[in-house]
């Protein structure tokens, strides 16, 4: 047992990541949504499928990516979006979008209750409250509207996507669109003639064109809100455009653009639950975006792929397992233990790369582009330092930080990115590859080095103070460690900031403007200058550094969010009000860490029995320094 | 005694204080730009050399922490005297030396663009032509001879001066010109339609219709002083350099739209209130300004100016094309994209003027070069080491 534990465990992983790789059929009796979410459309600027845009609409909706039915269902959000795209009576009905907040359940005259979902149909009556209250608080500065404006005017944009997203590829209430779009074109030619006609002051059938117009007016209506850009331009040189604005333009083109036709189609099949004529239609829509869009296409394609393996949420759940089995390994049956924790860890650092390169692929860009990447890639990146500490040391203590800080960071990631697509087009200042490369992949590495060295510090403070593990060996290794990734820290950080001042030096033209996240880099850069120079001249031993990194984890969280929740200065992407509890939490609770560890050293269980050995012992590195 | 100080300059106590006196300063000087804004927290926490309390009280304030010119000076004296003291030749140590030689160049070049660079902003329309750019913050009054018509002559009194001198005189004025108010910022009232019991403080021109009320000093990054004078012209006699009976009190100011015309010696003058200028020796016209933006949103994709730049000094008369990242720079100065204004047929460039922008670039390279060595140096020794322990 002792000899296959591992390989069992690893293999037990490998089966489950790779059950992910293949999507779930859908049931016998319903249309197949697979490839029809796989099709390209132009939201926000960017080329996607249809299931990315489904996922992030529901997020910001529902604040979830799979809807909840009230007799408790889980529906996918493929599903959710087919519905409100063709068939909005249905979609009307489910329970999509959520209250909370009870002044906003007040406004409806609702008490607050466990439900806190609620349909379209049931909003009907507060559409217009909605709307002005929204208003008035889309006036605001984020940092000044109070819960229940956030919350109002996060329902009023909710509301205001899904009606949007209902009159994108067809009006709400068609139920025959291919038909009716049938009878428009049929119609153009003899009102054409009617248009001649009057011009030339001849008679004409008033009606002909009277019931043009009324079309066109129709499909204006419905061009200029769509959500969705769903029809592919011809050349590389055009516009995507909405299905909309393709059919007002087709009286120009004198022939209505195919792809229209094919969604029309497309929705009646759906509607009527045509398997075969959905998946048909499907495939030649496919084929035709396809032959005009090949690129898009690929990658859209590639795009569902990655939402089905969500490799993030699966790399979270191996870093934990990886994490526990390395602290298990402290107390007993070590090797074994350790062994399974760096191979789970292997396995999550392949499926959480792989998701890390995707995204690079997919936008074209270096890893970190907004806070949401940024996360990601300090969880990467300090597990690939860390698996470099556990390869060399073997005692399971990298494992075990590479395990809590791959969760960490994605729990984290996860969070974030509730304010819908994280692969999100960049502001025109970002938009520099050189730099997006440079600066902010190195000032994420040193806030990546930083959180590892704290974490080393953790361990080091709650093995030696509540458990008898932390030997002197053991605490040696530790401060080696950590002493050597706070080294890495301060060059990452160091030149990250330096570059970071360059980049502004290029495009604001000042090299050093205090603002806050340039002073919250420039933090961290000093206080790793602080615990060298004190390791260096002597004044912190064991105790002291471990001490000095934990603070460190305050400065660098500081750092990466808490400059940003002022809500001041030119790097202020993206203010979060709600993540400043978390915020304070964590400091507070790495303050205590702190304190605890200030404990006199008799208190400790490690050291109770050799109070003179390890702490005064000054480490390896440090003699050999001064030798 | 003298012995102690050295041993107080160059010790690594006083460098860590430093340091941890700088991460206090700039926690608390970004907190503070929260309400005061990025300039002024910038102007009281690390362009000076105490932090004061009360900050807005003239006669009795206190500091309260160093400021930071004291901290980076002293961190700067430190660095160089603790080097001095100590420094020995050896490839181990490479790397701390060229560590710290970076560093002093960074923050010498901090100093100096402190004390050198001077930014300023030019403000086109598309078509239109300049020949300098403007202080994004301070004002002058400009005094413009207007007789000739074929050119004007300008006597330009920055805002600095007219807060502090009373009378003011110029070889090229024949009048004296007497500062009776000075508002820093202000805001101007038609006084029909003022209530209170205030009145005007001017007696020429549409200014003896209008009320000031003085305003609290803007801190805001984006908000501008309304500065406002009032001042008495008295002509003085170019022959004896005789006072001569005053020709009455003009209201200058930004927010009055037209300059204020007068006359005087023969000449017609004019006076208004306008942002300090810089003149350059070249004209930058604007012909296209672009404003990008992702299909389908409102995120700005890319903006864009599009210039003439003609110099009759160097012979030059070409167009160039500024934009995000990428700036003009020409003859010690860089022009910058910085925004746009009225449905984007207006540019805003910012022109920066800086000595000592290659400091940071040098420093760079040489900090992260000895940090490498540094580091490079211990992580070699520490895997002989180790594999010395496994072997």
């Amino acid at each position: 047992m002792k000899r296959y534990f591992p390989a069992i465990v690893f293999s037990l992983a490998v089966l489950w990541i790779a059950a992910s790789w293949f999507p779930s059929k859908s049931g016998k009796e319903d249309v197949d949504l697979t490839e029809f979410g796989k099709i390209p459309v132009l939201v926000g600027g960017r080329v996607k499928p249809l299931d990315t845009v489904a996922r992030n609409s529901l997020l910001i909706i529902h604040t979830k990516q799979t809807l909840r039915l009230t007799d408790g269902r889980q529906t996918p959000a493929l599903r959710w979006l087919a519905d409100t795209l063709f068939n909005g009576r249905v979609a009307d009905q489910y329970p999509s979008f959520v209250i909370q907040d009870a002044e906003v359940l007040g406004l409806f005259g609702w008490e607050q209750s466990d439900r806190k979902y609620f349909s379209f149909t049931e909003l009907i009556p507060f559409l217009k409250q909605i709307d002005e209250q929204g208003e008035q608080a889309d006036k605001l500065q984020p940092i000044e509207r109070s819960a229940y404006q956030s919350a109002i005017l996060n329902l009023r944009n909710g509301l205001v996507l899904y009606q949007r997203l209902k009159n994108s590829v067809q009006p709400e209430d068609a139920d025959n669109f291919a038909g009716e779009l049938q009878v428009f074109e049929n119609s153009i030619p003899e009102a054409a003639k009617a248009a001649r006609a009057r011009q030339t002051g001849q008679q004409f059938n008033q009606a002909t064109l009277d019931r043009l117009t009324e079309l066109m007016q129709r499909y204006q209506r419905m061009a200029e809100p769509s959500y969705l850009l769903a029809v592919p331009p011809r050349t590389q040189s055009n516009d995507w455009r909405s299905v909309g604005q393709a059919i007002a333009q087709s009286i120009m083109e004198s022939e209505m653009h195919p792809v229209v036709k094919l969604y029309a189609s497309l929705g009646d099949a759906y509607r009527t639950g045509d398997r075969v004529a959905f998946s048909r239609d499907v495939d030649l829509l496919t084929n035709r975006v396809t032959q005009e869009q090949p690129n898009g296409a690929k990658r859209a394609r590639y795009e569902f792929l990655f939402n089905q393996v969500d490799p993030f949420t699966n790399s979270m759940t191996l870093y934990v397992i990886a994490f526990l089995l390395a602290c298990t390994s402290w107390l007993g049956w070590t090797r074994p233990l350790t062994r399974a924790a760096f191979y789970l860890l292997l396995l999550a650092l392949a499926v959480h790369s792989f998701g890390l390169f995707s995204r690079m692929y997919l936008q074209e860009r270096p890893p970190v582009t907004n806070l949401y990447s940024s996360a990601i890639f300090i969880g990467w990146g300090a597990v690939i330092v860390a698996l470099i500490l556990e390869r060399i040391f073997r005692d399971g203590i990298g494992a075990a930080c590479a395990g809590a800080i791959g969760f960490i960071t994605l729990i984290i990631a996860h969070h974030l990115a509730g304010s819908g697509d994280t692969l999100e087009m960049l502001q025109a200042v970002l938009d520099t590859n050189i730099w997006l490369a440079t600066h902010v992949v190195a000032i994420t590495t040193g806030y990546a080095a930083m959180f590892l060295a704290g974490m080393l510090a953790i361990i080091y403070i709650v093995r030696g103070v509540f458990t008898r593990s932390l030997k002197k060996e053991t605490a040696d290794s530790l401060t080696r460690m950590t002493y050597g990734v706070v080294c890495f820290a301060t060059l990452f950080s160091f030149v990250g900031t330096v570059l970071g001042g360059i980049w502004a030096d290029q495009s604001w033209g000042r090299f050093w403007g205090w603002d806050p996240k340039e002073n919250g880099a420039v933090l961290i850069v000093l206080w790793c200058a602080v615990i060298l120079h004190a390791r260096w001249g002597g004044f912190i031993k064991q105790r002291g550094l471990m001490i000095m990194a934990i603070f460190g984890n305050v400065v660098t969280s500081f750092s990466w969010f808490g400059v940003n929740m002022l809500g001041v200065g030119l790097h202020s992407y993206g203010f979060m009000q709600k993540a400043f509890p978390w915020l304070v939490g964590f400091i507070i609770s790495q303050l205590a860490l702190m304190c605890v560890a200030a404990m006199p050293l008799e208190r400790w269980r490690s050291f109770r029995t050799s109070t003179t050995s390890a702490p005064t012992y000054v480490g390896g590195l440090a003699q050999n320094e001064q030798a | 005694m003298l012995r102690k100080i050295v041993d107080l300059i160059t010790s690594l106590k006083l460098t860590i204080v430093c340091l941890v006196a700088g991460m206090v300063l700039i926690f608390a000087g970004t907190i503070a730009q929260v309400h005061l804004g990025t300039h002024e927290a910038q102007v009281r926490y690390f362009q000076s050399f105490f932090v004061w309390w009360p900050p807005d009280s003239h006669d009795f304030k206190i500091p309260v922490f160093p400021g930071g010119h004291l901290i980076g000076a002293v961190l700067l004296v430190n660095l160089i005297a603790a080097h001095a003291k100590r420094f020995q030749w050896a490839w181990r140590k490479l790397g701390i030396h060229l560590t710290h030689a970076g560093l002093i160049i960074m923050l010498a070049g901090g100093l100096f663009t402190d004390l050198f660079a001077v930014e300023s902003n030019m403000r086109l329309t598309n078509g239109e032509t300049k020949n300098y750019s403007e202080h994004p913050r301070l004002e002058e009054l400009a005094v413009i001879d207007t007789t000739n018509p074929e050119y004007d002559q300008v006597v330009a009194i920055p805002e600095t001066v007219l807060q502090r001198n009373r009378i003011i005189e110029h070889p090229s004025l024949p009048f004296q010109i007497i500062v009776r108010h000075f508002f820093q910022n202000s805001r101007l009232q038609m006084s029909s339609e003022a209530t209170g019991s205030t009145q005007p403080i001017a007696d020429r021109g549409p200014g003896a219709q209008v009320i000031v009320q003085s305003v609290p000093r803007a801190t805001g990054t984006d908000e501008q002083n309304a500065v406002t004078v009032a001042v008495e012209i008295v002509p003085i006699d170019l022959a004896s350099g005789a006072v001569q009976p005053s020709l009455g009190t003009w209201l200058v100011s930004d927010e009055l739209g037209a300059p204020q015309t007068f006359s005087c010696a023969g000449h017609t003058w004019q006076l208004s209130m306008r942002p300090e200028r810089f003149y350059k020796p070249y004209s930058v016209t604007l012909q296209k300004f672009t404003h990008e933006q992702y299909a389908g949103t409102e995120i700005p994709k890319n903006f864009a100016s599009r210039v003439t730049l003609i110099d009759p000094e160097r012979e030059t008369n070409r167009d160039v094309l500024i934009y995000m990242n990428h700036p003009l720079r020409y003859r010690g100065e860089t022009f910058y994209q910085a925004g746009f204004q009225k449905d984007d047929t207006a540019s805003i460039l910012q022109v920066v003027h800086n000595p000592s922008f290659l400091a940071p670039y040098i420093a760079c390279i040489v900090v992260a070069a000895g940090l490498l060595v540094q580091f490079g140096y211990h992580l070699v020794g520490f895997a002989r080491r180790r594999s010395r322990v496994l072997a």
